[in-house]
């Protein structure tokens, strides 16, 4: 199952040579956790503040449940940021 | 104390400059900045007069805090009634200006009447004159600065100036200092520039030297460094990519107000985006970012300091623009760009330049081209009106061509520079301005981030971010996080958030701090500079007592709590994609319980008790 992967800030150094504005498809197991698509790029967990899919922010806890992810869906990831 | 206890007395009129004591009961009840100068106005300017007449006052006020060694402790603000809203205008500022007026010895400066012919207030600690500035007028900000450092032969010298946009009558002119920080808002450039008045040059070289508790203080100043040098955000985020991270996080969660607010994510976003500028150009192999900056005793050192490719067609011929200089904020990136459809990175650089060379807040003039273009697009105004130029979305020849109109007020500059509501009236579609109280919205739709929706219309400087930035809650997850799409709990976040920025731009400090600091770090410094005991509880009244002090001269301005809405375009139109598609701002489901959590009427006036409560003044 294809999904969009996207990380930024501080983090975007962990993305693929082959990252176009931040973001890489990426194929993953159909019933793959969050945590287990950001490991997979070696994000330490403590860093990955802000996860939202296709906008929508997940909470730390909801990261381990399976099913959340479905073919084309975008999750993008943030270390602690702000600004204004 | 942290306070000097003294103010300076311009009265522009009579070409005099007095010193008087502060009242310090009024620093007890108001702290500083922008309570203490509040507190002022309030009582010496009639809320009904005319904002560009000699009755407006204005005043440039420091916190306790500013000028000491405390992390931000740098800011000043301006404080007077606002020609763009008609209500109490406070725009904060960085750099070193605040500061050096600090160390010359003055809590604040309160400026009155209107000079015959222009002039400049030069201050040298305690020796202050006004001085002849015909030579000054139609300068841009970065003229002057160089003639009147050069004049003065002092580099050190620390100067706040108005453009050729203020003397032009634009609406939204900002007072720029140190060249490219700005007391950017409600058009307080505009009333400097009213009076004459052209510049301030200070030299201070006294130092805050009359700190309560010395060794106390560096103790919990040091305790503070500590805090936002390991925090995520203030020790790395802010430094590595400035405000400007927040593009592409905003434009993920939709709420990325774009093309006059019609929609809410932008397609280009990554473009203009904080990662953006750290990409190498093709043209020259650097990259827009040549470095972070900081204000006086910042330790956090959110600003930007850019370049334009010299091969861009907006500086191609100009080398004065090829060097280094303030470079794109979030919110300037936000108005300039995604609201004109624009992702021209080189472009919106350039505008931003020109913005701070000739004072013009770049959120309030990207809003108003933004409406320019959709009157445009609607066939509202023409080729005729724009001198040939086809102001449509997404062309940013156009952009460029509008700030250089605006920047001298001349052409279709000079409607520009009435703001988006007036510019919306006079063309006959008052709905197309999306503004509240007259002012220009920030960069969040509040579609969603719900929150945002009761900040901006509760706001008591219209359209703002800074006087609420629930963003850090319901986005960022600072301090906790809350679904930025529920209108519940909303009501008592904003008051919070507004109570304790309040307190926060009255102590001298930076509100960036409060990523990573909580008043239970910020009261100590105070308490520790300060006579009297200063509680994080404290300082949350003293918040209030601001809020509801600055309510109170709206309302007898005539801004009654009908004005406390959102454009139709909110409030009616839903969000078209994102997780707020189908969504709407749920304004009415916040408003009431807000004004009652207030103490306010349900028609928003203040009741008879909550006055009395903050002893608000008759």
């Amino acid at each position: 199952m294809k999904i969009t992967f996207k990380l930024y800030a501080t983090l975007q150094g962990h993305l693929p040579a082959n990252a176009v504005n931040n973001a890489v498809e990426v194929d993953i197991e159909p019933q793959a956790t969050l945590h287990q698509v950001i490991d997979s790029f070696r994000v330490p967990r403590k860093d990955a503040h802000l996860v939202l899919v296709n906008g929508t922010y997940f909470g730390f806890d909801d990261r381990d449940d399976a099913g959340v992810l479905k073919e084309g869906d975008v999750l993008a990831v943030w270390p602690p940021v702000a600004g204004g | 104390m942290a306070w000097t206890r003294q103010l300076l007395r311009v009265n522009l009129t009579d070409g005099t400059c007095i010193a008087e004591p502060v009242n310090m009961e009024w620093a007890r009840q108001y702290l500083g900045q922008r309570g203490l100068a509040t507190r002022y106005i309030v009582d010496e300017v009639d809320p009904k007069c005319d904002a560009l007449s000699p009755e407006n006052k204005m005043i440039m006020a420091t916190g306790p805090l500013t000028g000491t060694m405390a992390s931000t402790g740098g800011r000043y603000s301006v404080i007077t009634k606002s020609p763009l809203t008609g209500a109490i205008a406070c725009s904060n500022s960085g750099g070193f200006f605040g500061a050096e007026m600090k160390s010359a010895g003055w809590d604040m400066v309160i400026f009155e009447g209107k000079a015959a012919s222009p002039v400049y207030l030069s201050i040298e600690n305690e020796k202050a004159e006004l001085r002849p500035a015909d030579d000054l007028w139609g300068k841009s900000c970065w003229e002057t600065d160089e003639i009147l450092h050069n004049k003065h032969q002092d580099p050190q010298l620390r100067i706040a100036v108005v453009g050729r946009s203020a003397e032009q009558g634009c609406l939204y002119s900002s007072v720029i200092n140190d060249l490219h920080r700005a007391a950017g808002r409600s058009g307080v450039g505009t009333v400097m520039a009213s009076k004459n008045l052209k510049a301030v040059t200070i030299r201070g070289t006294r130092g805050v030297t009359n700190i309560e508790d010395p060794a106390k203080f560096m103790e919990t100043v040091n305790a503070g460094k500590k805090v936002l040098a390991e925090n995520a955000v203030t020790g790395e985020g802010l430094p590595a990519l400035g405000t400007q991270v927040l593009m592409n996080v905003i434009n993920e969660v939709g709420a990325m107000p774009t093309r006059n607010m019609r929609e809410s994510q932008f397609e280009g976003a990554h473009k203009i985006s904080g990662e953006a500028m750290l990409e190498p150009r093709k043209s020259d192999g650097k990259p827009n970012l040549t470095r972070n900056g900081g204000c006086f005793a910042c330790t956090i050192a959110c600003g930007r300091i850019s370049t334009i490719d010299r091969e861009h067609f907006s500086v191609k011929e100009k080398p004065q623009y090829w060097g280094n200089s303030g470079g794109l904020e979030y919110e300037a990136a936000w108005a300039l760009g995604s609201d004109t459809g624009i992702d021209d990175l080189d472009a919106l650089t350039y505008v931003n330049f020109i913005c701070n060379e000739d004072g013009m807040d770049p959120i309030s003039f990207g809003a108003t081209v933004a409406a320019a273009m959709e009157l445009f697009e609607e066939g509202v105004i023409n080729t005729s009106h724009t001198d040939g130029v086809e102001l449509k979305f997404g062309n940013a020849q156009a952009l460029c061509w509008a700030v250089e109109q605006s920047a001298i007020g001349t052409g279709f500059g000079a409607d520009l520079n009435l703001g988006s509501r007036k510019l919306c009236q006079k063309y006959g579609r008052p709905e197309l301005s999306m503004t509240v109280k007259g002012q220009e919205f920030p960069a969040y739709d509040p579609r969603g981030i719900q929150g945002m929706g009761l900040t901006y219309a509760t706001s008591n400087r219209g359209a703002c971010h800074l006087r609420s930035y629930t963003v850090s809650s319901e986005i960022l997850g600072v301090p906790e996080k809350t679904d930025p799409l529920a209108t519940e709990g909303k009501a008592g976040l904003v008051k919070a958030f507004q109570d304790a920025t309040a307190a926060v731009d009255s102590a001298g400090l930076c509100v960036f701090t409060t990523f990573a600091w909580t008043l239970d770090d910020i009261a100590p410094q105070i308490d520790a500079a300060c006579e009297g005991d200063w509680s994080p509880e404290r300082l949350v009244e003293v918040g209030e007592r601001i809020w509801q002090l600055e309510r109170d001269f709206n309302l007898k301005a005539g801004i009654s709590g009908a004005e406390d809405t959102l454009p139709d375009r909110l409030l009616k139109d839903a969000a078209k994609s994102g997780p707020a598609k189908g969504m709407v701002a749920g304004l009415d489901k916040m408003l009431p319980e807000y004004y009652e959590l207030r103490g306010w009427t349900a028609d928003g006036q203040i009741t008879a008790e909550t006055r009395s409560k903050f002893g608000l003044p008759g």
